[in-house]
């Protein structure tokens, strides 16, 4: 049986179940999303996931995520 | 060397260079309130501008596929300044950029912590606190920061790598406001000047130039113009007419007629 993750993401409760083999990763949660990893950037708990370990960073339910890109600003 | 090939010469080594980087525009402009992403690519090439500002925000989560500034910005091609445009505290503008950084991988940033609405002044305690953290921490930091002498040298000591006093608040257009300020910050400062905010119209961008100004720093002025793509031709111009008039010199004011003609062999 699979296991659900709750994750706060961008201020919303969000829901995940958590694959196969056991655990979510950054890098699972952006393909889930259909994210550009190229494009963001991700911020865990406040601390920055520097985008080469995505892979091994693996979330928990409670985790905080912020997830941003560059828009238009002056 | 003819005099027309010196004057060539003056215009065409004219650059300057922020945390080594070296650029040939003076105009920097920001990204936001535009119309739509194309239009906002149309305008930025239009103004010539090198560096461009972005602000950093939470993805879309429910349109991951939607345009992003990238496709019309191509960060190739301009360079990228983050900012932290609507952080009202130090850490929140130190989180966005270290966000900034791992999206992009730069180092070089545009620091603003402001205060309330409906000034979004500069707030100097929250700048400060930033930049510390910011320079430890291995970024380059331009600060905006309000037409303070003092703490606008306290600003470049700490290392920030240009200081961006505003001329009228953020969106204002009112133009220069305190010229003279800007002119006597500016004897005190090494790194690069520039004014940050306020610019309304093409002569505003002029004049913040023609006081000595290293570059221009504007957004709205050309987002909010009727013609924003002439607009940022008119921005263009106008920045290197200032710069060319500071180069040249102007004449010194006089309170009084000083004829151009001659005044001897005039007929009787």
């Amino acid at each position: 049986m699979r296991d659900v993750l709750t994750l706060l993401l961008n201020g919303e409760n969000r829901q995940f179940e958590t694959p196969a083999h056991g655990l979510l990763s950054v890098l699972g949660l952006l393909a889930e999303l259909g994210l550009d990893m190229r494009k963001v950037a991700v911020e865990r708990n406040e601390e920055i996931v520097p985008r080469s370990r995505y892979a091994e960073t693996w979330l928990a339910s409670g985790d905080q995520l912020e997830i941003v890109h560059f828009i238009g600003g002056g | 060397m003819d005099q027309a090939t010196k004057a060539e010469d003056i215009q065409s080594e004219d650059t300057w260079t922020v945390a080594g980087r070296t650029f040939r525009s003076r105009l920097i402009v920001g990204t936001g309130r535009y119309k739509d992403l194309e239009e906002t690519g149309a305008a930025i090439a239009a103004s010539g501008a090198e560096i461009v500002t972005v602000a950093v925000r939470r993805v879309n989560l429910s349109d991951p596929k939607a345009p992003m500034l990238q496709d019309y910005v191509d960060p190739k091609k301009y360079t990228y300044l983050p900012n932290t445009a609507g952080c009202f505290t130090a850490n929140d503008a130190v989180r966005t950029l270290r966000l900034a950084r791992e999206a992009g991988g730069w180092n070089l940033v545009k620091l603003e912590v402001l205060g309330p609405p409906p000034l979004l002044y500069p707030d100097m305690r929250g700048t400060f606190e930033a930049a510390e953290v910011l320079i430890k921490d291995g970024f380059e930091v331009m600060v905006y920061c309000a037409d303070d002498p003092l703490a606008a040298k306290r600003l470049e000591e700490m290392g920030c790598v240009a200081i961006m006093p505003l001329g009228a608040p953020i969106g204002s257009g009112l133009g220069v406001q305190n010229p003279a300020m800007i002119s006597m910050m500016m004897e005190h400062i090494t790194v690069p000047f520039l004014v940050d905010a306020g610019v309304g119209t093409a002569s505003d961008a002029a004049i913040a130039m023609e006081l000595g100004c290293t570059a221009v720093l504007l957004n709205s002025a050309i987002a909010h113009a009727k013609h924003p793509i002439l607009m940022a031709r008119a921005m263009k111009h106008a920045i290197e007419a200032g710069r060319l008039a500071y180069l040249a010199g102007r004449m010194p004011r006089r309170m009084g007629a000083d004829p151009s003609s001659p005044l001897t062999g005039l007929i009787r």
